[in-house]
Parts: structure tokens; C-alpha cells; sequence
């Protein structure tokens, strides 16, 4: 009996236990929407006011941003070791030392960039003048991943910047030290009523989603890519998308041992030397003719042993789930017994050994989702140009890379098969040409950026004509007759002759 | 100079094509808004799938007749409503191009999202004509002809970048109104010079615009209709309440709001505070007035003294911003709508630089720095360096 009422009361007590906590989580979000939403107001209210409009706020920000770059590699390249264990050297190559070159080329350029550009209009619509001048779009929402924590947010931020926009930022919260470099930093050295960072999870994140932006653009997967342009929808808001896939690279049998060594030397360095593998454009696998397998398998080998087994040297697993994810791979037993090299973990310093299969199963799922760490397949065919049918088959990736010397294998490639873009005898480097448009195809996204394509891509470039009243043709207008038809059908084939004869024998349809 | 030379050879971008493509054109241009980016789609190399409209069923049929006669198998008609929109929305497309109200660009946004699919939205808006005190009787003239043809001869209205209301200044809306109502009469009050309203459902949406008996009573000229026919006169106001519904929605239709300010700088800030629409049109010789609209307000298009003509002009890119939507087409942009620009970088084996890859070290660092700032001297002093 007492028990019975010693339950009565409990009952009441843990309701009002839970009512309160639930209370409290939602009196936090509530609290958190309300910071998204000012800093949203504020990014909106410093566009409104006009001041990122002209030149010279752009010029300084850039300015600004390139000080930052300078002042804080070492604290850049401390929060990249804290959350990816990233080398020094690694993070100045693939991010410091790249913002620094990119934020140089749109200063060099951003006077061109932003000039109208003087469009061609026919003689028929004399006088007049088009042109296509390029505006902000207003405020955008950039959300970068958590691989290059630094260079994925600061890459499209100086596209924004250029282009004239006010920008809310929400960093990786999986590389929380970058996170907290970015959150502290920005607002030193720029306008921070214009550019605003939040940090947070997939809260945050939703909540951001909820806003009307003017553009979002986004780096992560191809499932988080889905949540963003679904909540995109809702405003109509465009989107630039760059996702992620397989990044194949077709290895031909090549002949020069000096070749054979330097593609070596790229394919290690772009699948082991960049982020451990971890990146939307590392080498995801290998296409190889059968009979080469064995050699080239032998030369990674002596290239791991030589140069990827240092620790230190070698990015680590950002996190324990991406860590099981790899795992779990290696572990499906069809898989494992492909292995020809490596293969082991190190949980507790999330180090998974370089390693390389052998004809996994293509249905397994290292064949089938985007790898993102150090495995390298490697898949054998009769002969090196049946990789064409292969890749077809297959969801369009972000790059296609290929080793080789024959000129009509490249052709095929660049004609017959889809990707964000192609590179022959290299790998990764594409990302650093700034002339070159970055950016996917199907499944690997949509929207470029890099250098003017960043410009472009936050700029709506808006269509000017101007007309004048000196030259009217009430030929255009209704009520309507054959002359008139004859006359717009003259006017569409440019028959200036033609017009002019309408023109002369109805002189009585000319303006009143 | 320095910049280019680093990244020798070949560095360059090519067009691959964008594969299928989805089309959903309007019902106010049915032939014009299915065949203007099937032009593009094809001469960037796709397969097409076309859904015309059912609310033109005659122009649905034409092309479903048609297309087949002249074009390929990749170019498909494929009639029907919303039901048959729904079901081709399900399936996955490299891209899809949709004209139409926002409402409905929503749901093809939402459900592109769901594959990926990039879409191009082409929406309406409130598409404002400015109209400055001119001095000129023949400017004013000429203003009037493209005013009026940019409403009441385009479609009765019913078109997306048709002039929705005027903004004027308030001394110079009397001789407005009546330099238009003569047009009106001398013009536009022959049947068949005006196009029908299209279906009974816009042709209830409109008169619905004139029982608000705010907007009624600011009828200035015409405010007529016959349900029978679904004709409309051509109908002038002044200034209606602008929280009314014909000041908040897209009228799409032959009825003109004109809203008169004090001075006519003001409509800059007008406009600045409303969704951004496809095209803003204004009557000016003011070059300072002009330069503040391009600088300050925001739209797909401007037109200066004159309107709609920029659809013509192939050299210039067509398409919204904002609520009026995005992706632009017309002539190359129609192409580039349709493609993926790839990028192919070619490199050899010629020159390999061990300084890419690890394992690291202090001279490694500095070489990349060189790299980066483009030095020359550096990188060639390291390397004789390294040599020795």
C-alpha cells in the first residue's frame, strides 16, 4: 500500500521533473532562435543600409580578411592540428597559404569584376544602349564542412565580399577549434555588422535553414545538400551545392619509369598527403588494366613505406564516427580479404593505416559511397578504355583524374564521360587555378566558384537597356493589320530593306 | 603575366551538356515560353521533356502534334495537368525549367531538392513603370504608346514582365490619366485587339481585385468585365490602398494602378521596401534618376523609356532575382542555362616538384610560399638549392 502511494507521488514529482526540462529546452531554443534571427536582421540591415555596395567597403573587407590570413597562420594552423591533427606545412599548402593567393587575385580583380559589361544590341532598336551590370544578391548563408574548416568558409566568403553581400557564417561544429579561430577572429578584423559567424550543431543549423536568405551556399553531403535545398525552397532562396562522390582516377599502363613515378607521387599525395583522403576531391579509386595492377600495386606500397607512415605527418580521422564508419568497411568480410596492403586502426590516435584493396566488390560499400579516408580500391579491367563504360555507369563525380599519355583516351574522357571537371596526369591541383571554374555535376552539386566564378556566382547580373523616345515605330502597337505583320516580320529577320519599304509606302502609320 | 604562367600548360573549360531536361511553361506565352528554352536545351545538346500547359489546351495539342513531325526522339511533349506535373516531379532530372506563379515554384523547388536537381525558376512580380514629369509633348506621347501597349497590348496584362502599376508624381497624374484614357479609347477598346482573360479561375481573381470596395471606389476609368466572354475593359485606378490585394499580388491582368508620390526620387525607396521584381521600367530623361535606379533598387531587368522590348533582345540575359526567381536565359545564356561548364586542366610529367607532399619540413614550407606568391627567384634558388 504504501508503495502504491509512495508511486502516486513520484509519479507528479517526475512530471513536473520533466515538464521543467522540457520547459528549459525549449525556453533554449527559443533563446537561440532569437539570436539567429537578430543576427539575420543585422547582416540584412547592414546590406539594406547600402555600405557593402560600393568598392571601397569590398576593397577593405578583402583587405581586412587578407590581414587576418597573414596575422593568424600559426593560430590557423594550431586549430587545424587540434581538430584534424593537420601538419603545418599540409595547412598552409591546402589552406592558408591558398586564401592568401585567393584573396590577392580578387583584389587584383575585383574593378574588372565589377564593371558593367556592354552587351551588343541590333541596329533596329537604334538608339539604344544594354548592359549587364552585377549586383549583390544581399544576404547570404554559407555553411561549410569540417575538412577544411578554414578554407571552405573563407574560400566563398571572398566571393561574397567581392560581389557586394553581407554574409552569416556557420563553421564545421566537427572542427570545433577552427570554429572558434573563425567566430573570435572575424569580427576583429572585419565589418562585423556585415559579416557575422554563428557557431552550432544541426540545430543552429535548422534554424539558420529557416530564414529567408538571398543565396545559401553549401559544402557538406549529398544528404545534409538535400535538407539545405528543400529549406531553400521554401523562399525560394538559390542555391550553390557542392557535394561530394567517387573521384576516380584512371591509371593507363604507362612506359616512361620516370612517369610511372611522378603519377605514383600524385596519386599517393592526393589520396594519403590531402587530409588522409578526407576531401571531396581526394582520389577515391583507382581504374587500371589488369596487367599493370600488380606493378603499380608494388610502386604504392614502396610510396607509403617511404613517405605516408610517419605519424604526424599524416592527417587524423576527425571524429570517432567517421572513424567507426571506416571501420565498418573494412570489416564487411568481402572486403577485408581484398586487402593488399594496411588495413589497421589505431582508435586511439584515430589513425587508420594507408591502405590499399584489391577488386573489392563493386556493390560493397567502399565501392558504392563516397570512401572520404584513406582506402584505396583499386579496380582491374581488360583494358584501360572500357574505365569510359565503367564511369557511366556511375553517378557523375566531382572530378574524373587520369594518367595518360594517349591523346585520343583523353578525348573520349573529356567527351563521353560527366564530371565537375577533368585533370590528366595530376591530381587536386585544379582546386588551386583560380581561372578554373570549381564546382559538380548531378549528384556532385550545382554552382561554381573560385576566382571570377565566386564574383558570379553571389552577383545577380542584371539586364540594363535604355531606350530613348527620338525613333517611335507605332508599327508595334495594335489595332492591328497585314502591313503591320509584314513590318515585325521584317523587324525579326533584321530586313532593314524591308522595314524601310513598309516604312515608306505607309508613311501614313508613322507617330501622331 | 607571372600569375597565368605558373599553372602552364593547358589549363582551359569546355561545355558538357546537362542531359535531361524538364520543361514547364506558362499558359499567357504557351508556345513561346515551351519552344524559347527548348532552343537553348537543345543547342546545349539535351534530351527534353516538354509539359505544356494545360490551360492553353489548343497550343498543348499543336505542340504535342508537332514536335514529334520535326524534331528527334530526344524531344519529348508529354500534355496533361497537375497530376501529370507531380508524376514527372518524381522522377530524377539533370535540370528543370519551369515560368510560372511562385506557388507553384515552390513545390517544383521542393521537389527537385529531393534528386538534386538544379532548377530554374522564371516567376512574375510586380513589375513598376516610373514615369517622370516629362516637358516634351512627343515624349510624352511616345511614353504613353509603350505604356499602354506594355499592358493592355501584351496579353491583356497577363504577362510577367507587363507593367503592373505606375508611380508617379502626383502634379503630373491628372494629364497621365487622361493622355491614357484617350489612348485607351483610341486603341484598346476593340475585341479584337485585346486578348481574352484565359481561364474562368484568373478571370474570378481578377474581378475579385474590384469587390474590394476601397479598390472600387478608386476606379478612375473602365472597371467593367463580362463573365460570358471574359473580357475585361482596360481599367486605370488611383492610388488604391497599398495593402489591397491588386497592390500586394501580381495583377496579371488589364487593370493599371497608378500610384502618385510627392516627388518622384521617392519611388527609389517605394520600391526598395517590396519583393524585387522581374523587370522595373521608367520614363526619364533624369540621368541622375537613372543612375539611382540601377544603383539602388533591384530587379531581374531595367528598362529605360520604353518596356517588355529587353525580352526581344537576345544579347541580354532574361531571368528574375529574389521573389522573381533565378537562372536567366536568352541567346548564349540560354545555352550556358543548359550546360556544365568543365573545367579539364592538362598537366605532364615533365616537371615534378618533391615539395608537394610529405613528410614535411621547413624548406617544403617555404617553397610553397613561393609558390603562392608567385616568386620566381625563390622557388628557382630553392631548387638549385635542393639540387645541391
Amino acid at each position: 500500500m504504501r508503495r502504491r502511494n509512495h508511486d502516486k507521488l513520484q509519479r507528479p514529482q517526475q512530471l513536473e521533473l520533466e515538464d521543467r526540462r522540457r520547459r528549459r529546452g525549449g525556453r533554449r531554443k527559443r533563446e537561440m532562435e532569437m539570436q539567429v534571427e537578430r543576427v539575420v536582421e543585422e547582416a540584412r540591415e547592414a546590406f539594406e543600409s547600402g555600405g557593402t555596395r560600393s568598392y571601397f567597403w569590398r576593397r577593405s573587407q578583402l583587405r581586412a580578411l587578407k590581414d587576418l590570413i597573414l596575422e593568424s597562420e600559426i593560430a590557423i594552423c594550431d586549430a587545424l592540428m587540434l581538430d584534424l591533427g593537420k601538419h603545418r606545412v599540409e595547412a598552409f599548402r591546402d589552406e592558408v597559404g591558398l586564401l592568401a593567393k585567393s584573396v590577392d587575385h580578387a583584389l587584383e580583380n575585383l574593378k574588372k569584376w565589377m564593371k558593367p559589361e556592354k552587351v551588343r544590341v541590333p541596329l533596329v532598336s537604334f538608339p539604344s544602349t544594354g548592359e549587364v551590370v552585377p549586383e549583390p544578391l544581399g544576404v547570404i548563408l554559407i555553411i561549410a564542412s569540417w575538412n577544411f574548416p578554414i578554407g571552405l568558409s573563407l574560400e566563398p566568403l571572398i566571393g561574397a565580399i567581392s560581389a557586394g553581400n553581407s554574409v552569416v557564417l556557420k563553421p564545421s561544429e566537427l572542427a570545433l577549434a577552427s570554429s572558434k579561430f573563425l567566430a573570435t577572429s572575424l569580427p576583429k578584423y572585419l565589418d562585423n555588422k556585415a559579416v557575422k559567424v554563428i557557431e552550432g550543431g544541426p540545430l543552429i543549423g535548422q534554424q539558420l535553414l529557416d530564414q529567408k536568405w538571398d543565396k545559401i551556399f553549401f559544402t557538406g553531403s549529398t544528404r545534409v545538400g538535400r535538407i539545405v535545398m528543400s529549406a531553400a525552397a521554401k523562399h525560394l532562396t538559390p542555391v550553390c551545392l557542392e557535394l561530394g562522390g567517387k573521384c576516380p582516377a584512371i591509371v593507363d599502363s604507362l612506359q616512361g619509369s620516370r612517369d610511372i613515378k611522378v603519377a605514383i607521387n600524385r596519386i599517393a599525395g592526393a589520396k594519403w598527403g590531402f587530409c588522409s583522403g578526407q576531401a571531396c576531391i581526394a582520389i577515391d579509386y583507382l581504374l587500371v588494366e589488369e596487367k599493370y595492377a600488380p606493378f603499380l600495386v608494388d610502386l604504392l606500397k614502396e610510396k607509403i613505406k617511404k613517405c605516408y607512415m610517419r605519424p604526424g605527418h599524416l592527417t587524423r580521422i576527425v571524429n570517432k564516427k567517421q572513424f567507426e564508419r571506416l571501420r565498418e568497411i573494412l570489416e564487411d568480410p568481402l572486403v577485408a580479404a581484398t586487402v593488399v596492403h594496411g588495413g589497421s586502426l589505431d582508435q586511439e590516435n584515430m589513425f587508420i593505416e594507408p591502405t590499399i584493396l584489391m577488386n573489392p566488390p563493386l556493390d560493397s560499400e567502399v565501392m558504392t559511397e563516397e570512401i572520404f579516408g584513406p582506402l584505396l580500391p583499386i579496380i582491374t579491367l581488360k583494358k584501360i578504355a572500357d574505365s569510359i563504360e565503367f564511369l557511366k555507369r556511375r553517378p557523375k563525380p566531382l572530378a574524373i583524374y587520369a594518367f595518360t599519355k594517349d591523346g585520343k583516351l583523353k578525348k573520349r574522357i573529356v567527351e563521353e564521360t560527366s564530371s565537375g571537371s577533368v585533370t590528366f596526369n595530376d591530381a587536386v591541383v585544379q582546386f588551386v587555378v583560380e581561372s578554373l571554374p570549381f564546382g559538380g555535376t548531378g549528384p556532385s552539386g550545382f554552382g561554381k566558384y573560385h576566382g571570377k566564378f565566386s564574383f558570379a556566382e553571389f552577383s545577380h547580373g542584371k539586364a540594363v537597356l535604355k531606350r530613348s523616345f527620338l525613333i517611335e515605330i507605332s508599327l508595334r502597337y495594335p489595332p492591328w493589320s497585314e502591313d503591320k505583320l509584314q513590318f515585325i516580320r521584317y523587324f525579326y529577320t533584321l530586313n532593314y530593306i524591308g522595314m524601310l519599304l513598309v516604312l515608306l509606302g505607309l508613311h501614313r502609320y508613322t507617330s501622331t | 603575366m607571372f600569375r597565368s604562367f605558373a599553372f602552364r600548360p593547358a589549363e582551359r573549360w569546355c561545355r558538357s551538356r546537362s542531359a535531361s531536361s524538364l520543361f514547364f511553361p506558362s499558359w499567357n506565352f504557351p508556345i513561346g515560353l515551351s519552344l524559347e528554352p527548348l532552343v537553348g536545351a537543345v543547342a546545349a545538346g539535351n534530351a527534353v521533356v516538354l509539359k505544356p500547359s494545360e490551360l492553353a489546351p489548343a497550343s498543348s495539342n499543336f505542340l504535342a502534334t508537332n514536335i514529334p513531325k520535326y524534331l528527334e526522339k530526344t524531344v519529348r511533349v508529354v500534355e496533361g495537368g497537375p497530376h501529370m506535373g507531380e508524376q514527372l516531379l518524381e522522377h530524377k532530372w539533370d535540370k528543370i525549367f519551369f515560368t510560372g506563379s511562385s506557388r507553384v515554384g515552390r513545390i517544383i523547388m521542393a521537389a527537385a531538392a529531393k534528386h538534386l536537381t538544379p532548377v530554374s525558376l522564371e516567376l512574375g512580380g510586380k513589375c513598376p513603370a516610373i514615369i517622370d514629369t516629362l516637358t516634351s509633348e512627343g515624349d510624352i506621347r511616345v511614353t504613353i504608346n509603350r505604356v499602354a501597349a506594355a499592358k493592355w497590348g501584351l496579353c491583356s496584362g497577363q504577362a510577367c514582365i507587363a507593367i503592373d502599376y505606375l508611380l508617379v508624381e502626383e502634379t503630373f497624374a491628372p494629364l497621365l490619366i487622361d493622355f491614357l484614357k484617350a489612348k485607351i479609347k483610341k486603341t484598346y477598346l476593340e475585341p479584337e485587339t485585346l486578348a481574352r482573360i484565359a481561364h474562368k479561375q484568373h478571370f474570378q481573381r481578377l474581378s475579385n481585385f474590384l469587390k474590394d470596395p476601397a479598390v472600387a471606389v478608386s476606379v478612375v476609368h473602365g472597371g467593367s468585365f463580362n463573365a460570358e466572354n471574359m473580357s475585361f475593359e482596360p481599367t486605370i485606378l488611383l492610388n488604391p490602398p497599398l495593402d489591397s490585394e491588386i497592390m500586394t499580388e501580381e495583377i496579371f491582368g488589364p487593370m493599371l494602378p497608378i500610384i502618385t508620390l510627392k516627388k518622384i526620387e521617392d519611388s527609389i525607396e517605394f520600391l526598395k521596401a517590396r519583393p524585387k521584381p522581374l523587370a522595373i521600367y521608367a520614363f526619364t530623361t533624369n540621368e541622375k534618376l537613372k543612375r539611382k535606379i540601377i544603383e539602388e533598387t533591384s530587379s531581374g531587368g531595367i528598362c529605360f523609356n520604353d518596356a517588355v522590348v529587353q525580352f526581344a533582345l537576345d544579347g541580354l540575359p532574361f531571368g528574375g532575382t529574389g521573389e522573381s526567381g533565378f537562372g536567366k536565359y536568352h541567346g548564349k545564356f540560354s545555352f550556358d542555362e543548359f550546360s556544365h561548364g568543365k573545367a579539364i586542366l592538362r598537366r605532364n610529367f615533365l616537371i615534378e616538384v618533391s615539395v608537394r607532399y610529405p613528410p614535411w619540413n621547413e624548406r617544403k614550407l617555404q617553397f610553397i610560399r613561393h609558390v603562392y606568391n608567385f616568386n620566381y627567384f625563390g622557388i628557382l634558388r630553392m631548387l638549385l638549392g635542393f639540387k645541391r
